[in-house]
């Protein structure tokens, strides 16, 4: 049903040369900020009522020195508006595919991650694959991001985003 | 009995984790309210979640639930199941099929298998979350450590 927007192109493959070479490469790194609002508006959203989340007090005495980021929380960049989205587009990478849908999360944790934490988010294209489906031809995006605090990584997320 | 959220009040053992266990369910009715809170969130703004027009343009039957947003509900399974012991080591899902808000998500896990590693005793489960017709949208694996009834990680 999507296979018009590739217009003329329908036939030459989605991974093209100039796109292959982004595998692999590093984006330029991005700071996260990890703040307690962001963490309970996180867990607000999701609705997790666990008060470790939300109270200093409870998350000292679990063990904690600050709030902890909830699981797969890891803050907030320091973008302005217009400011383009850190790391790899989203959608895009090939003109012709200007629409995504979100294909798969993983997040691994290395260390807690706590308010006040800054973080250097770092994400590469880790493989490109083209595939048909119900969605059409389809440009499956593998990606990588590494979170840093100092030299320490403290967690990774590896994400699929299927453009069509 | 228990309050909603209250985990401190028990806590799940790795002797406890046999391979079969079903660990408990959670249940999430998504409003669309909700995607917009998760869209402020997260940062994904993405219209296909808020806007009916833009899901309907992009080929959609209406407001798709976020993805990363049933991610997240499956960590929450596994943390209300850890806590406040235990960690989430790893948790990861495909996004299969599309979820819709009003539709009651069944978020579910049961343990694979348990081992030691890096000092820690480990439990793989594969969770997953399915609609209400018991459709698996959104199958994963999480590996989650658990405190000891011997004591120690």
């Amino acid at each position: 049903m999507t296979t018009g927007n590739l217009g003329a192109d329908a036939k030459s493959p989605l991974v093209t040369e100039e796109l292959r070479e982004l595998i692999g490469h590093d984006w330029p790194p991005v700071v996260l900020e990890v703040d307690r609002p962001g963490i309970r508006m996180w867990a607000r959203a999701v609705g997790i009522a666990d008060a470790i989340f939300y109270d200093e007090d409870v998350a000292r005495s679990r063990g904690f020195e600050r709030l902890p980021a909830p699981p797969g929380f890891v803050g907030w960049p320091r973008a302005r508006p217009g400011d383009p989205e850190p790391g790899p587009p989203i959608r895009g990478l090939h003109p012709a595919l200007t629409r995504s849908v979100n294909g798969g999360t993983e997040f691994e944790s290395v260390s807690p991650i706590l308010a006040g934490d800054e973080l250097l988010a770092t994400t590469r294209i880790v493989d490109l694959k083209e595939r048909e489906g119900t969605l059409g031809r389809m440009l499956i995006v593998s990606r990588e991001t590494t979170y840093r605090r100092g030299h320490e990584t403290v967690a990774t997320m590896r994400q699929t985003v299927i453009n069509y | 009995m228990e309050a909603p959220g209250d985990v401190t009040t028990r806590q799940v053992f790795a002797e406890d984790a046999a391979p079969g266990l079903e660990i408990p369910e959670l249940v999430k009715r998504c409003t669309p309210r909700q995607l917009v809170m998760w869209a402020a969130a997260s940062g994904d703004f993405y219209e296909i979640h808020y806007d009916p027009d833009s899901a309907r343009s992009a080929g959609l039957p209406g407001l798709v639930v976020h993805g990363a947003l049933k991610h997240a509900f499956l960590g929450q399974l596994l943390h209300d199941w850890v806590a406040p012991g235990g960690r989430i080591v790893t948790f990861g899902c495909s996004y299969r099929g599309l979820d819709v808000p009003g539709e009651d998500l069944r978020c579910r896990g049961v343990v694979r298998r348990a081992y030691e590693q890096d000092g820690e005793h480990r439990v793989e489960l594969e969770v997953w979350i399915e609609d209400p017709r018991g459709v698996v949208t959104t199958p994963g694996t999480a590996v989650v450590a658990l405190p000891s009834r011997a004591g120690g990680g």
